[in-house]
């Protein structure tokens, strides 16, 4: 894999998303968030950016895991309250000149991340989950040391170009080692190259909508 | 106190109908309006009890007492600088405003042990070494070890530190977990230099508000003021100072080995002349109650003054009225040694807005005559500087390294 130096991949372009439909049912969802969530509105200004520049996107508990080098990955989780899908297709960071959207599939019983096609959707009303072993945004080359308890920021890229900004705090992290090793060395490429549409689309796209 | 949301399945808000949806809106616990009449009410009496974490000032000070508590102190890692004692703080208060609210702490490999906070709080304290490594002189002038006292018998390992956590709950898993957390975002910046565990009666065991038995069969605490009074805010609240500790306190914690094997040779009346108090309800030995005022020039047939001189409560008893500390102390027991020999004592825990002119004045006079001595011995202390609270936004120490 080469680093190329990343010229600002994304057009900062901002806007608004406003709908006025399906008010009951927003309603809800936010209240139904809440009952998870409800102190984090209060609790983490430091940590959750709820810009409204993706819409009805926010990430909730947004966290990323501290490395002097390498690889490593951003987590939290994706609430969508507005009426229509999102779907996010880039990152940025300043931490890292390459980032990819990745998914851990199961490969010959190993778990193996790859550049995961289409990006992440999380769908109208609910939620998509970033966790270690599962999906994740990947920092592929980390410029200098992302120290446990600083702030990083990133700037997603979604379909339709608007942009949504967060701040990520950074975690010591013990665990979920086991993505990286397999992917080091041409991790990307062979990632995307070898898998067509599959079970892992978009569409099939599991919901943690529940028993969070 | 809190409405308790957290064990409701998005599945269960649906199917809970219009009235449940205006239950959420208005904030009314909506687990009965789901489950009414078809499941048994499974919440827990306390275990969702949260305490807010922001305000002027840190909880766990003013807070009834919990019954659970851990004291941890840590030395900070030689190269620990400003920015790394920033981070340290931002991490603290992050797994502080979560795990206190009953929330998984950010990056949480256990979240399910962060749900019955059970009055979780969590309190930090800073002692001399932190604001060396932050480089800065402005610290306040009794935040240094105490004086010796001719009892003290310390122990370094129980003793000092530059950075001291108070974790307190009803429910000693949800100190554990907390105390997992924060050692775990500790381990870059410094080492664990001592952990203290205590005690007092489970939640429930006695009324609220009773004063607890410490471990030599006393009531402890029944002259402690009473939080929310402006006796207590004077007492205890630091209003003048450094800036960065209005609104903070300092802790006096010290460990006291009780020689339960010499206690257990006193007699009865022996024990409650020690401490000026009857056993079976803390009356002083002048009066009837509890929080009887008790009368030191009371004398008995013979002339001697009914609560003896050398006795612990006419010793504490200041005479300056300033000179007040507020305890919040728990009971150790390490189990018997292999000789069936007790091992127990006490974290006491002292704050006070002034350690030199509050606890040190007391610690003298009872250094200097105090029955209770002979059944009690300091092995541990060390004095800390309790941050003041922060708000939402805002984290532990901003106002000393921001």
């Amino acid at each position: 894999m080469t680093i190329a130096p990343t010229p600002a991949r994304t057009p900062r372009r901002r806007r608004r998303l406003a709908y006025t439909g399906g008010l009951a049912l927003a309603g809800l969802v936010v209240a139904a968030c809440g009952s998870d969530d409800d102190t984090s509105s209060t609790n983490n200004a430091e940590t959750v950016d709820t810009t409204l520049d993706g819409g009805g996107l926010r990430i909730d508990e947004p966290w990323v895991k501290a490395a002097d080098d390498g690889m490593t990955a951003a987590f939290g989780v994706f609430v969508n309250d507005g009426p229509d899908d999102i779907r996010i297709v880039d990152a940025t960071t300043s931490s890292s000149p390459v980032m990819e959207l990745h998914e851990v599939v199961v490969t010959d019983g190993q778990p193996a991340m790859r550049e995961k096609d289409g990006g992440f959707v999380v769908p109208a009303g609910s939620e998509h989950l970033l966790e270690p072993g599962a999906d994740h945004l990947m920092l592929m080359d980390v410029v200098e040391p992302i120290l446990p308890g600083a702030d990083v920021e990133f700037v997603l890229t979604l379909e339709d170009g608007a942009t949504f900004e967060f701040t990520a705090q950074a975690k010591e992290f013990s665990g979920a080692d086991e993505e990286y090793i397999p992917g080091e060395g041409g991790h990307g490429d062979d990632g995307h190259g070898g898998a067509p549409d599959d079970d892992h689309g978009s569409d099939e796209e599991e919901v943690h909508d529940d028993e969070r | 106190m809190s409405v308790e949301l957290r064990g409701v399945s998005r599945r269960g808000l649906l199917t809970a109908g219009v009235s449940g949806l205006a239950g959420v809106a208005v904030g009314a616990p909506i687990t009965a309006a789901a489950e009414s009449n078809t499941e048994p009410d499974l919440r827990a009496p306390f275990g969702t009890d949260v305490v807010p974490f922001h305000g002027a000032h840190q909880a766990g000070i003013d807070t009834p007492a919990q019954a659970f508590a851990t004291f941890a102190a840590f030395d900070l890692l030689p190269e620990v600088d400003q920015g790394g004692l920033i981070r340290l703080m931002r991490l603290w208060t992050g797994n502080a405003e979560r795990l206190t609210q009953g929330r998984p702490a950010l990056a949480d490999t256990d979240p399910e042990l962060a749900r019955q906070p059970a009055r979780l709080t969590i309190t930090v304290g800073v002692g001399p070494g932190f604001l060396a490594a932050a480089g800065l002189d402005d610290a306040p002038s009794w935040l240094r070890p105490l004086p010796e006292f001719g009892v003290d018998r310390l122990e370094e390992t129980w003793s000092g530190g530059d950075l001291a956590v108070q974790v307190c709950s009803d429910d000693p898993v949800a100190i554990s977990h907390a105390m997992r957390m924060l050692s775990k975002d500790a381990r870059t910046f410094a080492e664990v230099r001592w952990v203290q565990r205590g005690f007092r009666h489970a939640s429930g065991s006695t009324p609220a508000g009773a004063t607890p038995r410490n471990l030599m069969g006393q009531l402890d605490g029944t002259s402690n003021g009473t939080p929310g009074t402006p006796e207590f805010d004077a007492q205890v609240w630091i209003r003048d100072g450094p800036d960065w500790l209005i609104g903070g306190t300092s802790l006096v914690l010290r460990r006291i080995r009780i020689e339960l094997e010499e206690w257990d040779l006193v007699s009865r009346l022996g024990k409650e002349e020690t401490i000026g108090r009857r056993l079976t309800d803390g009356a002083p030995l002048t009066g009837d109650d509890e929080h009887d005022e008790p009368d030191f020039d009371a004398v008995n047939d013979i002339g001697f003054t009914v609560i003896p001189d050398w006795s612990h409560i006419r010793r504490a008893r200041p005479d300056d009225p300033g000179q007040r500390i507020f305890r919040r102390s728990y009971n150790y027991d390490e189990g018997p040694a292999p000789d069936g020999h007790a091992r127990t004592g006490m974290v006491f825990a002292s704050f006070q807005a002034d350690v030199d002119a509050q606890f040190v004045p007391i610690q003298r006079r009872l250094d200097e005559l105090d029955l209770l001595n002979t059944y009690t011995t300091p092995i541990g202390s060390a004095v800390f500087a309790v941050l003041p609270g922060c708000e939402p936004g805002g984290w532990l120490g901003e106002a000393l390294l921001g």
